[in-house]
């Protein structure tokens, strides 16, 4: 006797997917209680942490944000194997701007956020216009390429890096400063993408060529989609510089390329949250195996190939759908 | 000092030409971007040492060995990893990204880091040639990219495996019908282009100690060489060796070393800009272009 696993939508879902879902408690909670549970964790969970988990926390919020950045790239079609160069211009857009200018970490952190934005945009333009692996390898060339750059011209404090910089008034500045920049992002990327807009991007990663004979320009929007990516990855350069009151060579290292990715790998690609929880599972996870070293990037590289070839989808789309979803065993007839 | 240049700049094109080659292959054959590359060049590079030094074996078996084994490796990254997500493009991409992050950084970790990890060069001394002195060493490399690239010139055109690259890299379904398995090929086409890695690896790194940042040169400049020739291209990758070849020599030799590394990447920048399918790259023109 043959069994099959059998999947059904909760009556709940289908009826809080609409107007009902205002009638009653039990449905308004069904919708709020996922969405209630990162902003509960980001605000409420760092005072309960002893101050050096505190600082991985904040660490782990940076990452968190450069991997919804690289999930709304690959919401386009494009893979970014550098997220390290968004973290690295805006690191040190933000550094020298405090160095030379020493202007406030206030006025830093916003100019760096959208000059970096636009920094990077203009870089990647030329690769826009390709489709397929062009834009991996070009992100992947570019981060190393701008820190030999450094190296060789010795510009911008050169292997020393710019040191010094003003620090954030108190640590718990920074650790909301950064959470609620990690919560805008993660429910107005949601809410983007849920747009009209959202929808012709995803239509690129679809069918590019569909869209294009809708009267559509693929270019503008994929221009604007790296924009936003680089605009989020920046502040999270711009953040850490100050942070660290450091920007350096450091900001283009492998370490803020793979790890991003490697989240939203694990967490489920193409769900904004899916990155957040990747974040927050790989990083404190890499902090207690800290002892290992270089042994880190491997198991980094490892998590990425086991979840691309064995769970496509993600742990976040798994738990999601047990929530949204039962599922029973019912015989093949 | 104009002749030096023009010698050195051949050379650097040699290595750049051998480099990018492997990667080309399979990339012409089968379509998937082998971002492990660097680490297959530099896998083959410690495999060898650690035969000549560990095991203490004749070089030439160890090279053999390297080469045999990288090809080995090939396959075994193409059955577990790459056929689950063939056809994905951004899947493949970051399953051999992570792979080949983890064969490097696996390396670091058992800490194959220092001056003692070089291999031996093939023959000592030099050769004049009026006031330029090259020594063997980069001679042979200059030899050897010849010699392969007429290799595998014939290899894809008078042997049955060769044309049955050819024809899946033309149309995979059509040379189905003629009983070539896509799938055995793929797996060849990663053998061979690891092993081309390996040779690269085994003739180049003499010239200097065998580092995991090497690999990670070694994959940008591949993938330099064959965004500018265009992917997929034998010819361009050939133009486009020598082309970035020459123009990093002169770089070096007239403006200063520092800004040789940034010869590829305005390369790269202007060919994507004018033709975005790379020079000679005609062929998946309208594919890849938008």
């Amino acid at each position: 006797m043959e069994k099959r696993k059998e999947r059904i939508d909760r009556g709940i879902k289908a009826r809080s997917e609409d107007i009902f879902a205002l009638s009653s408690y039990r449905e308004m909670l069904y919708l709020l209680v996922p969405r209630a549970i990162p902003v509960v964790g980001l605000l409420f969970l760092a005072p309960f942490l002893s101050p050096y988990w505190r600082e991985i926390f904040i660490s782990t919020s940076v990452y968190a944000l450069l991997a919804i950045s690289w999930d709304l790239l690959i919401s386009a079609g494009l893979v970014s194997l550098g997220q390290s160069l968004f973290y690295g211009i805006g690191s040190y857009v933000a550094g020298s701007l405090n160095h030379y200018y020493s202007l406030p970490p206030i006025l830093t952190i916003p100019i760096a956020t959208v000059a970096g934005g636009i920094i990077c945009t203009i870089v990647l333009l030329p690769v826009l216009r390709l489709r397929g692996i062009y834009f991996a390898m070009v992100t992947l060339v570019v981060p190393l390429m701008f820190s030999r750059l450094v190296e060789a011209t010795r510009i911008l404090g050169g292997t020393e890096g710019l040191t010094g910089l003003t620090p954030f008034p108190s640590p718990w500045v920074s650790l909301y400063v950064i959470e609620i920049a990690v919560l805008v992002t993660l429910f107005g990327f949601r809410r983007l993408m849920g747009s009209d807009w959202g929808l012709i991007v995803k239509g690129i990663n679809d069918n590019d060529r569909s869209v294009m004979s809708a009267g559509l320009n693929i270019h503008w929007y994929k221009a604007q989609v790296v924009f936003l990516g680089a605009s989020v990855g920046c502040f999270a350069g711009a953040f850490g510089t100050h942070l660290d009151m450091f920007a350096g060579m450091p900001g283009f290292a492998l370490d803020y390329s793979i790890m991003p990715i490697a989240a939203a790998v694990v967490g489920g690609a193409g769900s904004f949250a899916g990155p957040l929880l990747g974040a927050f599972i790989l990083v404190p996870l890499s902090e207690i195996l800290r002892s290992l070293g270089a042994l880190r990037i491997v198991f980094y590289g490892m998590f990425l190939v086991i979840f691309v070839v064995g769970l496509p989808e993600g742990i976040f789309r798994f738990l999601q759908r047990k929530y949204h979803q039962f599922e029973r065993w019912v015989e093949v007839s | 000092m104009l002749i030096g240049t023009l010698v050195y700049g051949f050379v650097n094109s040699a290595i750049l030409a051998l480099v990018a080659m492997g990667f080309n292959l399979t990339f012409g054959i089968s379509g998937v971007a082998n971002f492990a590359y660097g680490a297959v060049y530099i896998f083959s590079g410690f495999f060898a040492w650690i035969l000549l030094n560990s095991a203490g074996l004749p070089y030439i078996v160890c090279v053999i060995g390297a080469i045999v084994g990288a090809g080995i490796l090939g396959i075994l990254m193409y059955y577990t990893v790459i056929l689950r997500v063939k056809g994905i493009a951004l899947s493949e991409v970051m399953a051999t990204f992570g792979l080949g992050l983890a064969i490097m950084e696996l390396f670091r970790y058992f800490d194959f880091v220092g001056f003692r990890y070089t291999l031996p060069i093939f023959f000592d001394g030099s050769l004049s040639m009026g006031e330029v002195y090259i020594d063997y060493q980069r001679l042979i490399i200059a030899l050897i990219a010849i010699a392969l690239t007429t290799f595998l010139y014939f290899f894809t055109r008078y042997t049955k495996i060769g044309l049955a690259f050819r024809a899946i890299a033309q149309d995979e379904r059509t040379a189905l019908t003629f009983g070539i398995e896509s799938d055995r090929i793929g797996a060849l086409s990663m053998a061979f282009g690891s092993a081309l890695a390996a040779v690269a690896a085994i003739v180049i790194l003499p010239l200097g100690t065998i580092a995991v940042e090497g690999g990670y040169e070694v994959l940008i400049n591949a993938l330099a060489v064959c965004i500018v020739g265009g992917l997929g291209s034998t010819v361009g990758i050939l133009v486009a060796s020598v082309l970035i070849g020459y123009a990093q020599t002169f770089t070096a030799n007239y403006l200063e070393p520092h800004w040789m590394i940034l010869v590829s990447l305005i390369a790269i920048a202007v060919i994507l800009t004018i033709k975005p399918s790379g020079l000679f790259g005609k062929q998946k023109e309208l594919e890849e272009r938008v």
